[in-house]
């Protein structure tokens, strides 16, 4: 199967695929109790029959729930996602305005936690029963068990009230108008505890996941070939045994960067870094249907292309698999 | 630190600030110029014109870029603001207001009574559900004499009218903008305009919204500080390591957990006020749902509830000692508040007695928990403790604040705990919870009990458009005792929202609406 068809065949069936979860988030979110006018009266401790009938009309909640999915189905044909009437923005203005802090934080943390678990998991299965091996394997398995916002706040008092090393929340100083070299430094620091944070969690995925895969391959006949023919253990570590036993790290990170965009809601919450996850999180305690909905397309678009570029990703790692078969 | 050595902390702190604001006694301490400040708003507010929204947090961030006709001090004595001065004719039909000379829209255009009318008549008559009640069924008519005089002339006299015009319930609006344009989808919502202190500059969502001082600003000299950064921190954790660390100024009333409130205010130029809510004196309660029918509707059930629950503890140990024990439905804060009314004190013996001769045998209660927090959930599971002592047999529901707005909203509830702003005059904030006229679904802040007494109607009517204040005291006095033996609502806690800032931050809380007039007289030293 060529790598065309193969392709476009995957392509028509995400469209199918993002279409049925559209509508399937459209009535999921309708289920819920409240809507977004009755919160934004809600939140205001006073409203009347007219103001609620008001903002009915603007949110365009008064017409048939039939008129309202078609609404939004033909806007997002068109590419459009709609309007907040309660930020009065458009929803890609705001999700886009959220992506940057959003892939930053998620992005590092993907790199961070990828390349740490890789080594990590590589390094303990090398030493597997030596004390480096029971240290790391203990460390990733605290890291997975504890709570995450538990590490987040107590790393906020460690880290910033403590030892005054790193700021606790914001994306950057506000108020100190950096430019430049100067901004990018900024942010960089206060990048450091939710990046750290977030990336935790994946590190102690990808160190288990990785040490358990290479222990696994480094007992198949292959490798006891490749140490047979003289290769020094280094290269058939490399080579042989780490290459084989990286295909199950390539699909928990795929599934992971699946998830670039949605954010992090947890982390972005506790660290007040102003990405999508919050936009989102947000939108749901509002009631922001059209934000809602957008950001939700837009997280399920990235998870259909990511498993897509998994799958071609695969071939890469190992030839010998016929992506799509 | 116990509550009453918290108590004691919290008077001190308070007294002093009260002796820095008085500026008889302060030793003509110049205010600084410049600098900026960190403020905590919580949660994002949606926008941040007033005319429009009026949440929590819009009013907060507004109330430096609007203004209205007048301030309150927090003996809720009107003070000059838009309107420099103001009569009321000797049969309290007509008040006219005096502008203020020279003052200019953030635009450049000068605000006239041209603007006033506009607000009141037109704008805020059409979207405010506030003023929009008052302007229907009280004004008879608003018209401008000249450029700086304005005239409202109303039906009957209506006592509350004088207390209106705080800016979250009135803001003035800019008519060279919004007249004749569809005000909801009116492009400037975004970059709001107005004459007060402070312009807007910058709304990065999601991090911070920047207010810059307006150097045309009508009062000379005003305002002292340059910058004002609103910073959005959601977790109430981070935020009060954030005020630790520094990087905030001022955590507003209700931006951290009441059990970090102690911690913080001890904390090196640390200074903490309870001052600044006297307008609105939030008053929490449970709302029995008597539509139901069943022990709910029986009054010796809701006594006996009552006598029940420990509402000391409630204040004490769910509330950290914020707030003070309400007599009644009108907050000690609020205007013609009577303390002669039947009391209710932690009694468990009496409660089952009154439990027992209503007839009930048991039936369920569901108590509806307020989404707002820990504090809340904890509340609602102390009230659940006390109610089974009693022999109620009550279960707690959750759901999150979509939710409990529609379930309140719409009735759906056994009993629901809510609190609601008094708004100074029981006329305006306090009637609506009690009035059978106002048992309406949609919001959850009328009469959602269904509670239902045509004398409690006749004189909450008559107080509102009696002509003097001692007639109103009179019939407000009677309608108290009436409520307050009736148990309608379960009355549970004057709240306290404490404001908690760096002492170095002076003159931050000046009026009987706190921060959220604006920070026209703060400086930092």
């Amino acid at each position: 199967m060529n790598l065309l068809h193969f392709l476009s065949g995957r392509l028509v069936k995400g469209v199918l695929v993002l279409f049925a979860i559209a509508v399937l988030n459209f009535f999921l979110i309708r289920a819920a109790p409240g809507d977004p006018a009755q919160v934004l009266a809600g939140e205001a401790g006073a409203a009347d029959a007219q103001l609620l009938e008001q903002l009915r009309q603007r949110f365009g909640l008064n017409e048939p729930i039939t008129t309202q999915l078609w609404i939004y189905i033909k806007g997002y044909m068109t590419f459009d996602l709609g309007f907040s009437y309660r930020q009065q923005q458009p929803v890609l203005s705001l999700v886009l305005d959220r992506l940057p802090a959003t892939l930053l934080l998620t992005g590092a943390a993907f790199v961070v936690s990828l390349a740490l678990g890789i080594v990590m998991g590589a390094l303990a299965a090398r030493r597997a029963g030596r004390w480096s091996d029971s240290l790391i394997t203990t460390l990733s398995l605290v890291f997975y068990a504890t709570p995450l916002f538990w590490i987040a706040l107590m790393s906020q008092i460690v880290f910033s009230l403590k030892l005054g090393l790193v700021p606790n929340v914001g994306y950057e100083t506000i108020g100190a108008n950096n430019t430049g070299l100067a901004r990018a430094l900024d942010i960089g620091h206060h990048l450091i505890l939710p990046a750290l944070t977030l990336g935790l969690f994946f590190t102690a995925l990808y160190a288990r996941m990785m040490r358990a895969s290479m222990l696994e391959v480094a007992g198949a006949d292959f490798v006891k070939t490749a140490r047979a023919k003289g290769l020094s253990p280094g290269i058939v570590s490399r080579r042989h045994v780490a290459r084989n036993a990286i295909l199950p790290v390539v699909t928990l990170a795929g599934l992971q960067a699946g998830q670039l965009v949605g954010g992090a809601v947890l982390t972005e919450t506790v660290f007040a870094w102003p990405g999508i996850g919050r936009l989102m999180f947000d939108a749901l305690v509002q009631r922001d249907y059209s934000v809602l909905l957008g950001v939700f397309f837009m997280s399920s678009a990235m998870v259909v292309g990511f498993n897509i570029l998994t799958d071609l990703v695969y071939r890469i790692a190992d030839p010998r698999i016929e992506a799509g078969a | 630190m116990t509550s009453s050595a918290f108590r004691r902390h919290l008077a001190v702190t308070t007294a002093l600030a009260a002796f820095a604001l008085a500026p008889s006694m302060a030793p003509a301490q110049t205010p600084n110029t410049g600098g900026s400040i960190h403020v905590v708003v919580q949660p994002e507010p949606p926008m941040l014109m007033q005319g429009l929204n009026q949440n929590g947090p819009t009013n907060m961030v507004a109330g430096n870029i609007y203004e209205s006709l007048l301030r309150y001090d927090e003996k809720l004595n009107p003070k000059p603001s838009l309107a420099k001065s103001w009569e009321i004719s000797p049969d309290s039909k007509v008040y006219t207001f005096k502008l203020q000379d020279g003052v200019t829209w953030h635009d450049g255009k000068p605000f006239t009574a041209d603007d006033v009318v506009f607000s009141l008549d037109k704008f805020l008559r059409e979207v405010h559900p506030r003023w929009r009640p008052i302007a229907n069924s009280q004004v008879e008519k608003i018209e401008k004499i000249d450029d700086l005089t304005v005239k409202i002339t109303l039906k009957q006299p209506f006592g509350p009218l004088i207390l209106s015009q705080e800016v979250g319930g009135a803001p003035m609006i800019p008519k060279h903008i919004y007249d004749g344009t569809d005000y909801r989808a009116n492009p400037a919502n975004n970059t709001p305009i107005g004459t007060g202190p402070f312009k807007f500059k910058e709304w990065k969502k999601g991090s911070y919204i920047h207010l810059v001082k307006n150097e045309n600003y009508w009062q000379k000299g005003k305002p002292n500080l340059d910058e004002i950064y609103w910073e959005i921190i959601p977790d109430a954790a981070a935020r009060a390591v954030a005020y630790e660390t520094g990087k905030i100024d001022v955590l507003t009333g209700g931006s951290v957990d009441v059990y970090d409130v102690a911690r913080l205010s001890k904390l090196p130029n640390s200074c903490v006020t309870t001052k600044g809510w006297e307008m609105f004196a939030p008053h929490a309660w449970l709302t029995p749902n008597i539509a139901k029918g069943g022990p709910l509707a029986n009054k010796q059930f809701r006594q006996g509830m009552m006598f029940a629950i420990d509402r000391e503890f409630g204040k004490d140990v769910v509330w950290g000692g914020l707030g003070k024990l309400p007599t009644g439905p009108i907050s000690s804060k609020t205007k013609f508040y009577s303390a002669d009314v039947p009391k209710y004190s932690y009694d468990v013996a009496k409660a089952k007695e009154l439990i027992k001769a209503s007839g009930y045998k048991g039936e369920p209660i569901k108590l509806l928990a307020l989404p707002y927090g820990e504090v809340w959930s904890r509340w609602a599971e102390a009230i659940k403790q006390n109610l089974t002592d009693a022999g109620v047999n009550v279960s707690i529901e959750t759901t999150d604040v979509p939710g409990w707005t529609q379930k309140a909203s719409n009735g759906d509830f056994d009993m629901t705990f809510n609190y609601l702003y008094q708004l100074g005059d029981p006329a305006t904030g306090v009637a609506r919870n009690y009035i059978s006229t106002n048992i309406v679904k949609g919001n959850p802040f009328g009469n959602q009990g269904a509670y239902v007494n045509p004398e409690v109607d006749k004189l909450f009517a008559d107080a509102a458009t009696a002509p003097s204040d001692s007639a109103r005291q009179e019939l407000y006095t009677k309608v108290q005792k009436i409520l307050a033996d009736d148990v309608p609502v379960l009355w549970q806690l004057e709240m306290d929202f404490p404001t908690i800032y760096r002492c170095n931050v002076k003159n931050l809380v000046n009026s009987a609406i706190g921060v959220n007039d604006g920070f026209r007289d703060a400086w930092k030293e």
